[in-house]
């Protein structure tokens, strides 16, 4: 609801971008979401313009092109649209970052109230234990992990808070690649992946 | 957004899927009220119920038509700056960025598909863009299109429902309970977090969410 209303910051918006080229279910309560904006906007109050605002948006009109239908088609590759638009490419366009014991990752660029990061993870690995004092999103796009109990594969998200402590593993079958967004600094619970945090700005 | 409802599972299969779907057109038909908007300077008798305002915006795609345009301006316009204002614009910025999505709404209007969308959510989502860009000097990320992308020419019973669903829509909305409404459109306009939205209400966040998902639920149940 706050990505259709526009009030997530760049790095969440993202994310659900991306997760709703995954999922049709999701893409159904965007729209949703969004036909309850138009019936708000219907019904707000109005501002008066100034005098004169009609003409001068005509003008606009006149000094500007007819937009190019753009559709924006699906891609063949492991990223979605809007996040090759990112990342300038799909997976093979990525400059990834080593953090140790395999995993990898790459800081995308975006306003600074949240950040968002490809994380790689090999197959079998384990993120370190950590904790968060904000919000985190996390969505796979390839392979899948395992987080108490739970498995998330490709298109799925999960959403962790300050409650939830977390040990994600990556599944077995194939190296897995997230794209996680947070709002604040995770807290990690072992004092090497909280000096390795200073220098990998998670 | 699913995600943003649950705490650790996005795979809940909530069943909100249909209240996009194309249902209850037949039972509908019967009792549309005529939209009080729009339709009133443009020849629609070959879709006499299409909806507010997609007379007008097929107008402008169709043959560039000012009168259309001066008709969707003076209905949109004062509303969509005033959604900019709440959104955190001064005067100023909230003027010269309506100005830019009315002039969006002319040079897009080939793209808007009214079997997707109401005009008044179409215009929603443009103003909603232009503000992000505007205000928060921020990238717009937009999910990809579906891979059989837009109809060449969208199927007249789609529109019909769509437009159907997007009045009955609004009337449920106007029908809602004071609080109800007030919060909905505080957590569309005012920019607001649930969070701020109980740091300025002085509600509990729990209260907040729930009330906002009872009304959304309470839209859903009128829509079904």
């Amino acid at each position: 609801m706050g990505y259709a209303a526009g009030t997530l910051p760049e790095a969440f918006n993202l994310v659900v971008a991306t997760h709703v080229s995954l999922c049709d279910e999701c893409r159904a309560r965007l729209m949703e979401f969004e036909a309850v904006g138009g019936a708000v906007l219907d019904d707000a109050a109005e501002v008066e313009l100034s005098e004169g605002a009609l003409e001068a948006t005509l003008k606009l009109i006149s000094s500007r092109a007819k937009d190019p239908i753009k559709t924006v088609w699906a891609q063949t590759g492991v990223f979605p649209k809007p996040l090759q638009d990112y990342v300038g490419g799909d997976l093979s366009a990525v400059t990834w970052r080593r953090m140790g014991g395999g995993v990898k990752q790459a800081v995308l660029p975006t306003s600074k109230d949240a950040s968002v990061r490809l994380l790689f993870i090999p197959a079998g690995a384990e993120m370190p234990d950590h904790g968060h004092a904000g919000t985190e999103l996390t969505l796979v796009l390839q392979g899948a992990f395992l987080d108490d109990g739970d498995r998330f594969a490709r298109g799925d998200i999960e959403v962790a808070n300050q409650e939830l402590e977390h040990t994600p593993i990556a599944d077995i079958g194939e190296d897995c690649i997230c794209l996680t967004a947070t709002d604040a600094p995770l807290r990690f619970s072992g004092v090497v992946p909280r000096l390795a945090q200073k220098i990998f700005r998670i | 957004m699913c995600m943003l409802t649950s705490t650790s599972s996005a795979q809940e299969k909530s069943a909100l899927k249909a209240n996009v779907s194309y249902g209850a057109v037949t039972e509908l038909t019967t009792r549309i009220d005529t939209p009080s908007a729009g339709a009133t300077n443009v020849n629609v008798q070959d879709r006499p119920q299409a909806g507010p305002w997609v007379a007008e915006v097929d107008a402008i795609k169709t043959r560039q038509d000012k009168a259309a345009f001066r008709a969707l301006f003076q209905h949109f316009a004062p509303r969509v700056k005033a959604f900019l204002m709440k959104s955190g614009a001064n005067a100023a910025l909230a003027e010269e960025t309506t100005q830019e999505v009315m002039a969006t709404l002319w040079t897009k209007a080939h793209m808007f598909d009214p079997a997707r969308a109401s005009v008044a959510t179409w215009i929603f989502t443009i103003a909603r863009n232009r503000s992000i860009d505007a205000l928060r000097k921020q990238r717009r990320p937009e999910p990809e299109d579906l891979p059989w992308g837009p109809e060449a020419e969208p199927d007249q019973e789609d529109v019909l429902a769509l437009q159907q669903e997007s009045t009955q829509l609004a009337r449920a909305l106007s029908e809602l309970p004071e609080k109800q409404r007030v919060l909905i459109e505080r957590a569309y306009f005012g920019d607001l977090s649930h969070s701020e939205i109980a740091a300025e209400t002085g509600l509990p966040l729990g209260t907040i969410k729930s009330r906002i998902r009872l009304a959304l639920d309470r839209l859903r149940h009128a829509m079904g």
